[in-house]
């Protein structure tokens, strides 16, 4: 963002008062806190405008890639480190299919990556993005494997092919689709980037230096190219440690515009894969592209993702209140737990894996698991009797209350308070099911 | 040609580095966020502890089939490490624990010993948790170990001067455990500086949380450290040591479960992700408990260019 002075020197410091601010630096101040804008200065030329606009835009561009439910958005980042601010858009995760296979090979391989879906913390982790590459070195294959692929599925196509009119069928076929082009060199630049104007699509760029990339950037900008999305290289961690950091601090604290595009990085497979796809989920990637993913890599990828992007402020939560697992019937047994979704997810999973009939009451402690709430007096047998007093617990049911194993030391007091027999559970809900069973209910 | 600006920073803090064991290890040293080498040319090369522990009881059956009949003797269970290229052996006497089978301080100082006579690595050796029993234990391991300089793990706010004492006796570190918190990491530091600790001889763990459960604030809490101590903030300028073998604790790490794949490569990963999260946010140090996850991470440092 330009500061009140930046914005002041292309003032004419008149101060006629046409604006509607008594001078040229009180309207410059308003103009850097966003409460003006430059149009209202009859005065400030064409070519100043354009360069003002320019340094006001923000400092890691957003860009969408596919249309309706599987779209997503890449970029806008506006920190180095995520205690300052949440990360906003998520890493994404694509994977190559090659355009020589089979039609039929072709959709069970995508429907494969398709079913690798996990569930956890009550979220569905899976792929992003199919990355549809011309393997063939046919146009016209490409375009029939992308269409096919398009239409099993929401998800987001990158198509990838060395230039322009290998590009084209499939491009002009999908466009509505909105599919990422990947990806111009210098060779291709000119071609390529005029392709993604003509149809209004995002496009990769790739150069292995951080000047030859801001060249390219400059070259597609001048082309009409503007959804942008930088691969720097992804031959070592090493590089793309480094090349991600200087490219991201360059546009946030330098205000350097040639690269302040989502980054990307196409890691290949295996342990090298792996490892990169790490590197550049913590370290400012945006998309990742894979040759291969298999489910006992693409589960702890995927949480470290959701673990980097979640808000650092507020821990996931779920509402407080009397849920009903299994189906339980007045006299089943009473749980207890906390609302960290971390907490009620895992012992939700163990009582349902029991399949015995319980009520699981969830005590509000600001999302907190229990140890931790324990630890900072918002898991006491006072706010447990009162959650119960809230959801009316204690007059629906008539079973035993069980508590977490890891609060035993509540249980007496608890038991004076709510009248009831308190049991303590075990201290792991991964041992609830033979629990439950011996509790005999 | 575009000019790129180089946007690198001038700190005014480094951490301090220690000499270990015969003084050829060292932890600590770094004056640059991880692995940036246009901010730290000679950045220094993160240490790896292999850990060892001397009662078998609920430690994770895909380690121990790795290491086979070596699990039941801890010296050989290091020399194993030591083969496979670990810096340190992080010793866990839980034996000593009353609750498995109460070993005396003294028969766990042995043990402590036979492991640094067997590999000549210098150690970070923890108790069994309780801390009466452990600041007992530490005695003894400290002068068992005197001369051959070792972490002792570890110290808290409400319990630190029995173990901190047995560490200036014979010239250890001492691990300041903190509780995920920068503040509290700080006032650890400098109640140990207090008591007469010298800040070569500190070395913390703000804990890591492991992958799956908490990582997030581990990853924060650290890069809020280390930016503090190159900041110039003198008592935060001390080596993190940061415990990935505590992935194995989070349930998807290493369950078998239809869909979610191969459990041994899995946990494999689960403890790496926790380690680069820990490396990348300013671990100087890593405890590893899994063979194949020591081997992607020995890998991973080398791909960095850490040391190099
Ligand atoms: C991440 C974390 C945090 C995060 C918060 C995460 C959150 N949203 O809760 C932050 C950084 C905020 C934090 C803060 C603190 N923390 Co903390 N934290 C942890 C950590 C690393 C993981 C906790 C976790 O997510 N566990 C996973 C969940 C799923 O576990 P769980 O809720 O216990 O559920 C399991 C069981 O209890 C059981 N279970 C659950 N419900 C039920 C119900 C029934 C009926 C049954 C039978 C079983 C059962 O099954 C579940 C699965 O196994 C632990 C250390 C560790 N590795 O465990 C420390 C830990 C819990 N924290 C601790 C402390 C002391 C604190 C602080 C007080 C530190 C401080 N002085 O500031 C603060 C307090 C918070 C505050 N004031 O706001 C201590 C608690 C010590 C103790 N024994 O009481 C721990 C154990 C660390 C330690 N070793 O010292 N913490
Ligand atoms: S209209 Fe333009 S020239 Fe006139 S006071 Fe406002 S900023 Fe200054």
């Amino acid at each position: 963002m330009p500061t009140a002075i930046e914005y002041f020197k292309f003032l004419p410091k008149t101060n006629c008062g046409e604006c509607g601010h008594p001078t040229c630096l009180a309207f410059a101040m308003q103009l850097a806190n966003q409460k003006a804008s430059v149009e209202e200065c009859p005065y400030v030329d064409e070519e100043a405008k354009r360069t003002l606009q320019e340094s006001s835009a923000p400092p890691v561009r957003g860009v969408t890639v596919g249309a309706g439910e599987g779209s997503f958005r890449m970029g806008e980042e506006t920190v180095l480190y995520r205690h300052e601010r949440r990360f906003v858009n998520p890493t994404a995760y694509a994977v190559a299919i090659p355009d020589v296979l089979p039609a039929e090979q072709l959709k069970a391989l995508a429907q494969s990556y398709l079913d690798m879906s996990f569930e956890r913390v009550g979220m569905t982790f899976d792929i992003d993005m199919f990355a549809v590459f011309n393997a063939s070195g046919d146009a016209e294959r490409l375009r029939s494997a992308a269409v096919a692929l398009d239409g099993m599925c929401s998800k987001p196509l990158m198509l990838i092919g060395a230039g322009a009119e290998d590009l084209r069928p499939a491009a002009e076929a999908l466009q509505a689709s909105r599919p990422l082009l990947y990806g111009a060199d210098k060779g291709s630049i000119s071609s390529m980037a005029a392709l993604a104007a003509e149809l209004g699509l995002p496009l990769a760029l790739r150069d292995g230096s951080l000047e030859g990339m801001a060249e390219l950037v400059e070259a597609a900008r001048g082309q009409g190219a503007e959804d942008l999305v930088l691969d720097l290289g992804s031959d070592s961690m090493r590089h793309v440690l480094e090349r991600n950091t200087v490219a991201r601090k360059a546009s946030l604290k330098r205000s350097f515009k040639g690269l302040g595009y989502p980054l990307m990085n196409l890691v290949g497979s295996g342990e090298e894969a792996m490892k990169l796809a790490m590197l550049s989920t913590m370290k400012y990637g945006s998309l990742v592209v894979f040759d291969s993913l298999e489910p006992q890599q693409a589960l702890p990828l995927m949480t470290l993702r959701q673990n980097i992007y979640t808000d650092p402020q507020v821990p996931i939560q779920v509402k407080q209140g009397l849920y009903p697992i299994n189906g339980p019937g007045e006299d089943s047994p009473l749980l207890f737990t906390t609302n960290f979704s971390l907490t009620y997810f895992t012992v939700r999973a163990d009582i349902e894996k029991s399949r015995i009939p319980v009520w699981l009451q969830v005590v509000d402690t600001e999302g907190l698991s229990v140890l931790t709430a324990y630890a900072a007096n918002k898991f006491g047998h006072e706010h447990v009797a009162a959650a119960f007093e809230a959801s009316s617990a204690l007059e629906s049911t008539s079973g035993p209350v069980v508590a977490p194993g890891m609060v035993a030391k509540m249980s007496g007091k608890l038991e004076e308070a709510v009248g009831r027999k308190v049991l303590v559970g075990p201290m792991e809900s991964g041992s609830l099911p033979k629990f439950l069973k011996n509790l005999g209910v | 040609m575009a000019k790129v600006p180089m946007p690198k920073e001038k700190w005014s803090g480094a951490i301090t580095s220690a000499a270990l064991g015969d003084g050829s290890v060292r932890i600590g040293g770094a004056k640059g966020m991880p692995f940036l080498a246009f901010e730290d040319p000679d950045m220094p090369r993160p240490l790896l502890a292999g850990e060892v522990v001397d009662d078998l009881e609920d430690f994770p059956p895909i380690v121990l089939d790795f290491f086979g009949e070596d699990a039941e003797d801890p010296a050989a269970w290091a020399q194993r490490w030591k083969e496979m290229g670990a810096d340190l052996v992080c010793l866990r006497l839980l034996s000593t624990d009353p609750d498995r089978r109460d070993r005396s301080p003294e028969e766990a100082a042995a043990v402590a010993r036979s492991v640094a006579d067997a590999t000549g690595m210098p150690l970070i050796v923890y108790g069994c948790g309780l801390p009466e029993k452990d600041a007992a234990v530490m005695e003894a391991v400290s002068a068992a170990l005197a001369g051959h300089r070792s972490i002792l793990a570890y110290v808290e706010e409400d319990s630190y001067k029995r173990i901190s004492s047995a560490a200036i006796a014979n010239k250890h570190a001492v691990l300041a455990f903190s509780n995920l918190d920068i503040n509290l990491a700080k006032q650890m530091n400098i109640l140990l500086s207090d008591f007469g600790v010298q800040r070569e001889d500190i070395v913390m763990d703000p804990l890591m949380a492991p992958l799956g459960m908490g990582l997030e604030y581990s990853y924060s809490v650290n890069e809020r450290i280390r930016l503090a101590a190159l900041n110039g903030d003198r008592m935060l300028q001390v080596p993190m040591v940061c415990d990935a073998s505590q992935a194995w604790q989070v349930r998807d790490c290493a369950e078998e479960e239809e869909g979610l794949g191969d459990p041994v490569e899995r946990s494999a990963w689960w403890e790496f992700g926790t380690a680069l999260a820990a490396l990348l946010s300013g671990a100087d140090m890593l405890i590893v408990r899994g063979p194949y996850a020591m081997q992607l991470i020995k890998e991973a440092i080398d791909d960095l260019g850490g040391g190099a």
